[in-house]
């Protein structure tokens, strides 16, 4: 096990390499980026020369690209164009959109395996064909129609919540974001659930249990869920990843000041310090989110060992 | 017993989470207090210091703290002595500038020095503020900031300190109505709190005006306090503004509608058919200093040309700009018959109808004087603009009014370009075929500041590069003119000269837009189209 974790950790070094260059000449392709920063009007010469020299932009890519690295690896990502450490803007965003992706996750867990298990195990009645349906009208209707939908219902309309969320983004203000970005993947977990359920009732393994005389509840719980699990982990725990990058329609729907918002700013001001230092965190989230992932197999499934 | 074991590992997980995600929450929700009211805000693109700040957001804020010599009047937008006692001169080139006993927010004085100083900081290479040029009327800047090279001075020579309430300034050239330009922020005081701690400053600015800074979150949220003692006649009727960053300007509008919010002076593009109603009628689009032209490249030799000249006319007369005013924006623009604004007012210099016949819509005599210059260079015209803000829509509609008169389905097409930085970027280093979406928001309401940075040859934001020998030589005449009424005269002789020559096509004149909550009242935009904060009551 412990050789297999130090491998998988080998492996993230390339990746890690990799998109940051990636990133990094993306959002150089795209031109100078201090032309924006003085509005309708010409940059004096002289003063974005003398930005471009702050900001090394003067230097060739593989040369910006070397000092980026080193400079990350003593922990400093640089500065955005309003002066800001990207540090500073890391420390507000990650623990807002970390709530906002928690506040999903659970969503995901709580509502998705249940009407999963409870699908699965009536196959084919009402239930099963009415959650199905919702299901697919979910995974239909892109998050930003979800997401104004019910912010114009609940926020403006019936006045429940507020539609704007605050700076401080508390829990209970994240509840409908969550909602919403979860939708999706929700269905999807639902789904998933269902699928391997249905498939595994009727394994032998069930029918020993059953016949054992064991409760419903632990015959479910203890070996019809805990098999059916495992492509369900798997979904939930790449999500994770996907959830914090893909925040960004929710986050500006809501007006939450989180990773999604500071990534469409930096993109939108190509500041390559910002976006480049927040995409190298994503990564390595992804990364660590599909490691716990794979270890997670082994605890729900004995069989699976890791040399 | 192995189940109870995963239990634990999940809880103490979930724990760990809880512990990461909740440290930053919990702080200040930002809630208006007691007659302070909340207002739309957006992130500021750079740091906060007078001269830098060219853009509105962050002009929103010094307009709060800041008070210059001289300040635009929010209504009649007349330039008015603010700290300044009287600038005197009398051969439009040698002022003299006589201060009034104010201060800062700190307690330090405001003296000669507190100016002196700012604007030394200001114009100098090495602080690379992005609005330097408002001081390269003053004589030596080229030695603070050369075009090329570093710095051969520390200051400018023509400042002077005469005494603790007194200094000179001594202008490159004769301009009569510099005084004029003095109300922009660019131009204000700096305490000596500023040069001692720059970065403290600039989390926390201290200046001189009706509003003190109070908390300053980067990026989310500003909160402003009524300066009790602050000594100018333009007190804050409010006890204060708390400034809310929004990811999108259309969750603002819906926290206004819900009433979380008080003061939306961006009303979405989307939202301007529903505005009246959704917030009773609290509602106003007053006109702004603003004007959106399309630019030509006169750096193509095909754009050069006698027929050229004809083209342009042509182009200008194959828009109609009344229907596009009124279905795409929804009469929060002006059709343009000049190229200044209305916000200027005749004795300013706004002259309405100065475009003339080329600036109504035509299609027959449209057609007629494309044929007649030789038709469109290259055949096809293509309006540049960038994708990342609502321009689409517009130019898409011009181009259909285009294709209409000439009748010729693909005689014009929009020509995006991803995002803003870019296009500039395009713009700056003259990489356009063709005509260029333009806009200008004046930095203070004068006439010459709609003519001489656009169309004198090679002024900082004559994009297109048009020159004309004629039009440069009226604008020194009138820059030298110490009599006001005769310069306005002449500046409009020189706008003629554009007229004539249709450098740039005149599109329309921009409103600005505001909507408000019931807790609020007395409401006004000034001619920058910036809410007036300060005279805003609390109900």
């Amino acid at each position: 096990m412990g050789r297999y974790v130090i491998r998988r950790l080998l492996q993230m070094i390339p990746v890690f390499f990799g998109a940051t260059l990636l990133i990094f000449l993306m959002v150089n392709v795209m031109g100078d980026p201090i032309a924006g920063l003085c509005g309708d009007r010409k940059c004096d010469p002289a003063v974005a020369a003398q930005l471009k020299a702050d900001f090394g932009l003067d230097k060739p890519v593989w040369q910006q690209y070397l000092t980026y690295l080193g400079n990350v690896f003593t922990g400093d990502f640089g500065r955005a164009f309003n002066g800001q450490k990207v540090t500073e803007l890391m420390s507000t965003a990650f623990p807002v959109t970390a709530r906002l992706t928690l506040v999903a996750i659970v969503f995901e867990v709580v509502i998705g395996i249940s009407l999963g298990v409870l699908t699965g195990l009536r196959r084919g009645r009402p239930v099963d064909t009415g959650v199905l349906l919702l299901t697919l009208i979910v995974i239909s209707i892109p998050t930003f129609v979800t997401g104004l939908l019910l912010q114009l219902l609940f926020g403006v309309k019936w006045g429940w919540v507020k539609p704007a969320v605050s700076p401080s983004a508390t829990f209970d203000e994240l509840l409908l974001p969550g909602l919403v970005l979860a939708s999706v993947s929700l269905a999807y977990v639902t789904r998933l659930t269902r699928t391997s359920v249905a498939e595994n009732a009727r394994a032998d393994y069930v029918r020993t249990a059953v016949a054992k005389g064991l409760p419903r509840r632990r015959v479910i719980s203890r070996h019809l869920l805990r098999n059916s699990l495992i492509p369900v982990v798997t979904f939930i725990g790449t999500d994770v990843g996907a959830l914090m990058g893909g925040a960004i329609v929710t986050e500006r729907i809501f007006n939450i000041h989180g990773v999604g918002y500071q990534l469409y700013q930096g993109i939108l001001r190509q500041s390559s310090q910002t976006v480049v230092g927040f995409v190298t965190i994503l990564v390595l989230v992804y990364l660590v989110a599909n490691l716990i992932v794979d270890l997670l197999y082994a605890v729900l499934d004995p069989r699976i060992r890791y040399a | 017993m192995r189940g109870a074991r995963h239990a634990k590992w999940a809880a103490a997980a979930a724990a760990v989470a809880l512990a990461a995600t909740a440290c930053g929450g919990g702080g200040s929700s930002g809630s208006s207090g007691e007659g302070v009211l909340s207002a739309w805000w957006g992130d500021p693109q750079n740091p906060l210091e007078p001269a830098n700040t060219t853009e509105v957001q962050g002009g929103k804020v010094l307009d709060m703290v800041t008070r210059g010599l001289k300040r635009y009047n929010p209504r009649t937008g007349a330039a008015e002595d603010m700290v300044a006692e009287k600038i005197e001169t009398t051969d439009a080139q040698n002022f003299t500038v006589k201060l009034k006993d104010w201060k800062f927010s700190n307690g330090e004085k405001v003296t000669a020095e507190s100016f002196v100083n700012a604007w030394n900081y200001a114009a100098h290479l090495k602080n690379k503020q992005k609005g330097a040029y408002f001081f390269g009327y003053i004589e030596g800047y080229d030695k603070v900031h050369p075009e090329q090279g570093n710095a051969t001075a520390e200051t400018l020579s023509g400042l002077k300190v005469v005494d603790e309430k007194t200094f000179t300034v001594k202008l490159k050239q004769k301009f009569s109505t510099w005084p004029e330009t003095l109300g922009y922020a660019a131009f204000a005081p700096l305490p000596k709190a500023f040069f001692d701690d720059r970065d403290a400053w600039l989390s926390k600015p201290v200046g001189n005006g009706p509003y003190t800074v109070d908390n300053y979150a980067k990026g989310s949220v500003m909160n402003l306090k009524k300066w009790e003692e602050y000594p100018g006649a333009d007190k804050a009727k409010n006890n204060g503004v708390d400034l809310k960053v929004y990811t999108e300007n259309g969750v603002a509008y819906n926290d206004l509608v819900a009433g979380n919010l008080d003061l939306l002076d961006d009303v979405p593009a989307a939202q301007l058919q529903n505005v009246k109603n959704d917030v009773n009628g609290r509602y106003a689009s007053p006109p702004a200093g603003i004007i959106q032209t399309l630019a030509f490249p006169f750096y193509k030799p095909e754009w050069k040309t006698e027929g050229a000249v004809k083209v342009r006319k042509g182009l200008s007369m194959a828009i109609n700009r009344k229907q596009i005013t009124e279905t795409i924006f929804h009469n929060t623009r002006t059709p343009a018959t000049d190229w200044t604004s209305p916000v200027l007012k005749t004795e300013g210099g706004y002259k309405a109808g100065l475009c003339g016949a080329s600036c109504d819509y035509n299609a027959a005599e449209a057609k007629k004087l494309i044929t007649e210059g030789g038709g469109i260079p290259g055949g096809q015209l293509k309006i540049t603009y960038n994708a990342d803000s609502s321009h689409k829509e517009w130019v898409d509609a011009v181009c259909n009014s285009i294709n209409n008169a000439l009748g010729n389905n693909t005689a014009c097409v929009g020509n995006p370009v991803g995002t803003f930085a870019d296009y500039r970027n395009k713009v700056s280093k003259q990489e356009m075929d063709g005509p260029f979406r333009a806009g200008w928001q004046m930095d203070y309401p004068l006439i010459q500041n709609f003519l001489e940075p656009l169309y004198y040859t090679d002024a900082s934001s004559n994009d297109g590069k048009w020159s004309n020998k004629d039009f440069d030589k009226l604008m020194n005449q009138a820059n030298g003119e110490v009599d006001t009424a005769k310069a306005v005269e002449t500046y409009q002789k020189a706008e003629q000269v554009v007229a004539d020559e249709m450098a740039a096509i005149p599109l329309w004149y921009q409103n600005g837009s505001v909507a408000y909550s019931e807790r609020v009242s007395d409401v006004a935009l000034n001619p920058f189209s910036i809410p007036v904060y300060s005279e805003i009551k609390v109900n």
